[in-house]
């Protein structure tokens, strides 16, 4: 087991160096730069965009580039962004607690609707309810997250004015109240991500489910009179979970990651709406920095997910 | 005075066809007092903001808490680093300049005692030196007082190459002196008419030189400050989150009295304008919000029975159709749109004046822009003095046909016209942005009506206005036959705006495209007007020079002006910002004050 995964760790080493060759090349290789914002505003003459671009080495040819950042990141040392001429990690760390918050709220509500409803929606298929939990699935995911934000923004801010639609990372106030109000102004953007994840998990749980249920060892548990519960939860369960948990170990990654769209539909200050910033305003170290880190949590939750195989099911030995 | 033609005339100024200014003259013309004539507008609808309110509230503070949006979340607080207009009035809550543009664009003094002028020995009679008189006890928010040597400090930053400041075009050109602790003498080589660009508005922000003198050069970057300012502005600095949050509290020890009035400010970034525009005018979540690049009709509907509205500053950003004058499809020694080919077709006069018939500006008005927008022939706009009034512009289809029939440029088989065997057709660029989408669509369809066929192309902004010179598709390349974008006027002179074109500056691949003149337009009057204008100390003689590069440009089609854009931004009905056309939205935030409600 430990040698299992010291190997695999082993072999993560190049395919991340991989990744990183072709994240920076593909980067490198964009075009357009960070000052498109000096080119019309005549107070500043052509020279200085042409003199920043070659102070921070955008002039320099691609490997050198790729090898001064290579070493630098061996060494710890992330870089700094173009645009706000910060540390990356500052800037990454700065919106971490954020992302965690609300897209991980969102994963643990999806979890908490899906997991319930797919089993239960499988013991009784075709049933009135898990035709409409089937139902309800369909129209979560054909649903992208632009429009539900969007028409939550509208019924709960703008009609109803319950809720804030822009994020502040800067509440005001102590104890109780500054937690209510952290829960308040989470519940758009958890809710519009978390339901449509959650859609999507429904689908997958049930369907994960009827494989199994039909299966003979199931008939065989439920012969020697084991409660319906038990045969669920013990002998159903725990084999249909091996590809829901593959899923979910896939999903972790992106709570770091941050959702793009919906960051930017509620303000969000996190990773997502660095990600898509730093992407339009071609700050390259920025965004080098995140999808490294996101390719590198790739690789890692797919290794915790092939070990969680192991416990899940003891036939699947890891060697 | 019919009662008719009084409504029309508030209509015009709602629409902002007409200044709030002139309308005032106007009625004073009939007798009426200004106040009254005001009274009017606000009677009619028009929004205040435009006028120089008063500051009214009478005491420092107690004006509760400030609460700005802006759609792009400012990623630095050093005002020497300041890409962007966001950066900049990011910085510009903290530190401050000597002066800065008012709503008419008059210089206000901030941390100057006093406007340099010929009367107070400020200026010199040749315009080769301004002598800027420092208001005394001023402190740095961490107490240590402002000086003269502060001021010059300024200079060495932002002049330092390796420190690679932005601000290094502003102050390039001068020389710096200390005359003692609260006098500087800015010394220029030749004659600078227009002396009031170093120090003053947004990159004249001054930062402490007790703070960043370890700072300067090679090591700029690293300075702990920039992140967190220590300036002397109205707020003094509280946290800073890049890209999302700037917080500041008041300067209790703030140098004019009773300002600030707000007790705590708070900037909001990221998002899209639409719903920075729904969180002011519909739920009220936020006070203010700027750059509101909304469609009209959406703005409109927004500000029925809301919470905001939206309010204009006249400047003098120019969207505009440039015209190459340089062959796009030829390449030349590894350049395309070379200064050794002519434009097969855009070089015939025919051709340009068609051109310019046939942008339906009314229609890009109305459609698109509002009343965010005003019609005009002329590519210099303001401030008034420099105003051309000998142009006219006329959008028509039949005279652009008739234009092009006489030239020879007849119809062929497809209803392209063509000449000599070569069809009349031009490719039309511009960046993605939904208005010029639209501009575009509105002349390539009356471009089609005269026969003319027009190609469409759109590039991603930050790739058309990068500065990456291996990349063909960026504005200074300019390897298409027309192009459309904004250039915006930073300050109320039209010196850097006008300068531009002259053939000096022309971008060609020997200068990596850094020249501004990307239309490469070569004409001895304009050169010989710039060169004149530049060091012209007589200002009547300045602006009729000014006034003539205008009709120069417009008479050779260089420039096809599109639409005269007015800055609009989104407030609370009851706070009071002070907006001005020439300056940043914040460049006169210490003046912003809450109306109180009763």
């Amino acid at each position: 087991m430990g040698q299992y995964v010291l190997r695999r760790l082993l072999i993560a080493i190049p395919s991340l160096l991989g990744i990183s060759l072709v994240l920076f090349t593909v980067l490198a290789l964009a075009p357009g730069d960070p000052f498109g914002d000096l080119a019309t505003n005549p107070n500043v003459p052509p020279e200085v965009a042409l003199a920043l671009r070659a102070k921070f080495g955008l002039d320099d040819p691609i490997y050198l580039r790729y090898l001064h950042w290579l070493v630098a990141m061996a060494q710890g040392d992330w870089g700094f962004s173009f645009a706000s001429r910060a540390n990356v990690d500052t800037l990454i760390l700065q919106r971490l607690p954020t992302t965690l918050y609300v897209i991980g709220s969102a994963q643990l509500l999806a979890l908490s609707i899906a997991i319930p409803v797919g089993v239960f929606a499988a013991t009784r298929p075709y049933s009135i309810f898990d035709q409409i939990a089937n139902t309800l699935a369909f129209i979560g995911f054909s649903l992208p997250t632009f429009f539900t934000g969007l028409l939550f923004i509208l019924v709960f801010s703008v009609k109803l004015d319950w809720l804030p639609f822009v994020y502040s990372t800067d509440i005001k106030g102590t104890g109780i109240h500054w937690v209510l109000e952290q829960i308040r102004q989470a519940i758009m953007p958890v809710m519009v991500l978390g339901l449509f994840q959650a859609a999507s998990m429904t689908r997958f749980v049930r369907s994960a489910m009827l494989d199994v249920i039909r299966l003979d060892y199931v008939t065989t548990a439920r012969a020697k009179g084991l409660g319906q519960a038990t045969v669920i939860v013990k002998h159903v369960m725990r084999n249909a979970m091996i590809p829901v948990v593959t899923l979910i170990a896939l999903q972790i990654p992106a709570v770091f990651g941050g959702a793009i769209v919906t960051e930017q539909i509620f303000r969000i200050p996190g990773i997502g709406s660095l990600l898509i910033s730093s992407i339009l305003s071609n700050d390259t170290p920025v965004v080098m920095a995140v999808t490294f880190v996101f390719a590198c949590l790739v690789v890692f939750f797919n290794l915790i997910a092939d070990v969680l195989y192991g416990w899940l099911d003891p036939r699947i030995s890891l060697r | 005075m019919l009662d008719t033609e009084l409504r029309t005339m508030i209509d015009d100024v709602k629409d902002g066809r007409m200044d709030r200014r002139a309308f005032i003259q106007r009625m004073i013309g009939f007798g009426l007092t200004a106040p009254m004539a005001t009274q009017i507008l606000a009677v009619g609808g028009v929004a205040m903001a435009e006028g120089p309110s008063p500051y009214k509230p009478a005491k420092r503070g107690g004006g509760g808490p400030l609460k700005l949006l802006w759609w792009q979340g400012p990623t630095l607080l050093n005002p020497h680093f300041a890409t962007g207009t966001k950066d900049q009035d990011a910085s510009r809550i903290f530190y401050e300049p000597l002066a800065s543009w008012d709503v008419d664009g008059n210089l206000n003094p901030i941390l100057a005692a006093e406007i340099p002028s010929i009367q107070n020995g400020g200026l010199a009679a040749d315009a080769k030196s301004v002598t800027w008189k420092l208001k005394p006890g001023v402190k740095w928010h961490d107490g240590k007082p402002f000086t003269a040597d502060d001021v010059v400090f300024n200079w060495e930053y932002a002049t330092d190459p390796a420190t690679a400041a932005v601000s290094i075009g502003t102050y390039g050109d001068a020389t710096v002196e200390k005359i003692d602790d609260l006098t500087v003498r800015v010394l220029f080589k030749v004659p600078t008419p227009f002396w009031a660009n170093a120090f003053v508005g947004a990159y004249g922000c001054l930062i402490p030189k007790h703070l960043f003198a370890d700072y300067k050069g090679g090591k700029s970057r690293e300075s702990p400050n920039n992140l967190k300012p220590v300036g002397t502005g109205p707020y003094k600095f509280v946290e800073f989150k890049p890209g999302d949050l700037i917080r500041g509290e008041i300067n209790s020890d703030y140098h004019i009295p009773n300002r600030p009035h707000f007790d705590t400010i708070e900037l909001k970034g990221g998002g899209d304008a639409v719903s920075a525009a729904r969180a002011i005018i519909q739920t009220g979540e936020y006070d203010y919000a700027w750059n509101m690049q909304v469609e009209d009709e959406v703005l409109l509907r927004l500000e029925k029975g809301g919470k905001g509205k939206t309010i204009y500053a006249v400047g003098g950003d120019i969207e505009f159709i440039a015209v190459n004058s340089t062959d796009p499809n030829t390449e030349v020694d590894g350049e395309r749109s070379s200064m050794k080919t002519k434009h097969p077709l855009l070089s015939d006069p025919a051709v340009r004046k068609a051109l310019a018939l046939l942008v339906d500006r009314n229609a890009i008005q109305k459609v698109i822009y509002g009343r965010a927008g005003r019609t005009t022939a002329n590519y210099l706009n303001g401030p008034a003095p420099f105003v051309s009034k000998n142009t006219a512009w006329e959008f028509s289809v039949e005279k652009a046909s008739k234009l092009l029939d006489d030239a020879g440029w007849k119809p062929g088989a497809d209803g392209v016209r063509e000449k000599d065997g070569k069809k009349l057709k031009l490719l039309y660029q511009t960046s993605i942005n939904g208005p010029r989408q639209k501009t575009q669509a509105i002349v390539k369809q009356a471009c089609q009506k005269a026969g003319i066929d027009v190609e469409l192309k759109s590039v991603v902004a930050s790739v058309f206005f990068s500065s990456d010179v291996a990349n063909p598709d960026t504005y200074a390349h300019f390897y298409a036959d027309l192009e459309m974008f904004q250039i915006p006027m930073t300050q109320p002179d039209p010196v850097l705006l006008m300068r531009r074109y002259h053939s000096r500056y022309v971008a060609t691949k020997e200068n990596k495209w850094q020249g501004s003149n990307f239309p490469r337009w070569v004409n001895k009057d304009y050169d010989a007007a710039i060169d004149a204008a530049e060091t012209e100390v007589d200002p009547v003689k300045r602006a009729e020079l000014y006034v003539k590069c205008n009709d120069l440009m417009w008479q050779h089609g260089v420039m096809i002006p599109v639409m005269h854009r007015i800055k609009v931004g989104a407030s609370a009905n009851a706070l009071r910002p002070v907006m001005s056309g020439w300056a940043n939205d914040l460049d006169n935030l210490q003046d912003w004050y809450r109306e109180a409600t009763g």
